[in-house]
């Protein structure tokens, strides 16, 4: 089972570091990163493995969405199932 | 094979288009509820309601959080409680509606619809009582949802139910004033009811569905505006095919939060209702849709067509998206839940004539239209009839949900809140249709239910 972490907002010093933090924290494997600073926006896309979560997925959404609220980021945690499903046939 | 742009495309529409998820619907089916001692059905019907959707609401914000995507609301509708109050021909029906309130409560879902009866083509045992009872029903509950269907293709226009129906919808009003006439929004008469409809205030569980299943009704006219809004110069053909990609995406995402859904709860997934169904907020808005066509104003001429092309495009995008497709699946067009819709009818642009005009094209009707509180019941009753007689004519389903503004005249504004909004009391024709709704009787059915 794989998701999909979307990091989008004012680039600053750490994110990668944080982000990537909380998913070693719980078992996540970070399988892929991708990422881009335009002019100072960030975007980060981070598809990860959540096979062997030590929590429930709606802790680490939280985690993920608390971070965000405390750099200024918006920070997304959802399962790659919506994205293969609204884009493909 | 995960893309950048589609992940990112995905995100705007949650968040800045208000793409959302509707509602998620259990229908659950009390005919093995039916009981002479009408305490002992009461208790049989929460407690079978509690049962099945215990986990409903908890499934729903579990599911919400696993793929990011907000679930509105989490309903239930069940088996039309007129066949349960037929057997107790002695009492009084609100004890069901006082027994879904409590199952409500314990569920935490935000509406139950079902307190419901089929009368296209007469009152059977227990109809009447509880047609009649639907204003103390929506006067002393909060989350109970009632619907009437008065006339279907296959049987023609009951006209005494609909007479009967134009005092209904009034005393509902009447008895809620105190509380922006609620009660008339939470009833809605249809003519050919869907049996499987998520969508409230008119949906109920049909004799003919399982004991037990989940619905789902997407949302998002924000997502099809603002894709429209990219190609200013596109011809109509064009704009319908961005219409018909937009609604595939949407009603994908139905299908697997509904398939989720089912998963999770050990249920049946019954139908994805493929339906634009607007809220107040900015950018959710149906009327906008048909403005960003090329409509200066929603209820101009020329809205009808567009409407027309929205209402399909939306269906042939969605239809192949989902397994099942039922419920009512089109646009829905409730004047007080959508911002173009209020300001087009506070301008005095959109008509309660051109809404009618609309019905014809589109899913569902006449709905969330505030009229003036002095209206007489036979002419609630005439508008019903001719909503009807669209809806039997053209084998669709049309619907009535009229709120009789009491104490409220012509151009003034009945606020509701809330996902129901807010609403300018709209004209009515000043001359009288009493004559013909007190001949009672019945429309016969049309030379289109002759199919056989």
């Amino acid at each position: 089972m794989r998701a999909v972490v979307t990091v989008i907002g004012k680039d600053n010093v750490g994110i990668l570091s944080k982000v990537s933090g909380i998913c070693a924290d719980m078992g996540v494997n970070v399988l892929e990163v991708t990422q881009s600073v335009l002019q100072d926006m960030f975007a980060m896309i981070m598809l990860v493995d959540i096979s062997d979560m030590t929590d429930d997925f709606s802790v680490l959404a939280d985690r993920m969405t608390n971070l965000g609220e405390k750099l200024g980021l918006s920070i997304h945690t959802m399962h790659e199932d919506i994205f293969n499903s609204m884009h493909n046939i | 094979m995960l893309n950048i742009y589609n992940i990112l495309e995905t995100i705007k529409m949650i968040q800045d288009e208000c793409l959302d998820i509707r509602t998620i619907t259990m229908g659950i089916s009390l005919l093995d509820c039916i009981d002479t001692d009408i305490d002992r059905a009461c208790e049989k019907v929460y407690e079978k309601i509690v049962r099945k959707a215990q986990n409903l609401v908890s499934t729903g914000k579990k599911i919400e959080k696993e793929y990011g995507i907000p679930i509105v609301n989490k309903r239930i509708s069940v088996t039309p409680v007129s066949m349960l109050a037929a057997v107790c021909p002695n009492d009084n029906p609100v004890k069901f509606a006082k027994a879904l309130q409590r199952a409500a409560d314990t569920c935490g879902v935000n509406f139950i619809g079902g307190y419901s009866a089929l009368v296209q083509k007469g009152f059977s045992a227990g109809d009447e009582a509880l047609i009649r009872s639907i204003p103390e029903a929506l006067d002393v509950t909060q989350n109970i949802c009632s619907s009437v269907n008065i006339g279907s293709t296959k049987s023609g226009i009951n006209m005494d139910a609909v007479r009967l129906m134009g005092q209904i919808v009034k005393e509902t009003a009447e008895r809620t004033a105190d509380r922006d006439c609620i009660g008339a929004a939470k009833l809605v008469i249809f003519c050919n009811a869907v049996e499987d409809n998520p969508f409230m205030a008119g949906a109920f569980h049909g004799v003919g569905e399982p004991d037990c299943e989940i619905h789902v009704g997407v949302s998002g006219p924000g997502v099809v505006r603002s894709a429209l809004a990219k190609y200013p110069d596109a011809s109509i053909n064009e704009l319908a095919d961005i219409i018909k990609k937009t609604a595939f995406k949407i009603t994908r995402m139905g299908q697997l939060v509904g398939a989720r859904a089912s998963e999770l709860l050990g249920v049946p997934f019954g139908i994805v209702d493929l339906s634009l169904a607007p809220t107040p907020a900015i950018g959710d808005s149906v009327a906008h849709i048909i403005e960003e066509m090329g409509i200066e104003m929603c209820g101009t001429h020329g809205t009808t067509a567009c409407l027309a092309m929205l209402n399909d495009a939306v269906k042939k995008g969605g239809v192949m998206a989902s397994s099942t497709v039922g419920g009512l699946s089109g646009a829905f067009i409730p004047v007080s839940e959508d911002a173009g819709m209020i300001d087009a009818a506070v301008a005095g642009v959109l008509s309660l004539e051109k809404l009618e005009a609309m019905t014809a094209v589109c899913s569902v009707g006449l709905d969330m239209i505030v009229v003036p509180g002095d209206i007489a019941p036979e002419t609630i009753s005439a508008i019903i009839a001719d909503e009807a007689a669209i809806g039997m004519v053209n084998t669709k389903t049309t619907a009535v949900r009229l709120i009789p503004a009491v104490g409220k005249k012509e151009g003034e504004m009945l606020e509701f809140g809330g996902l129901l909004g807010s609403g300018p009391v709209m004209p009515v024709k000043g001359k009288s249709s009493a004559k013909f709704i007190n001949r009672g009787g019945r429309i016969p059915a049309p030379m289109q239910s002759l199919k056989n």
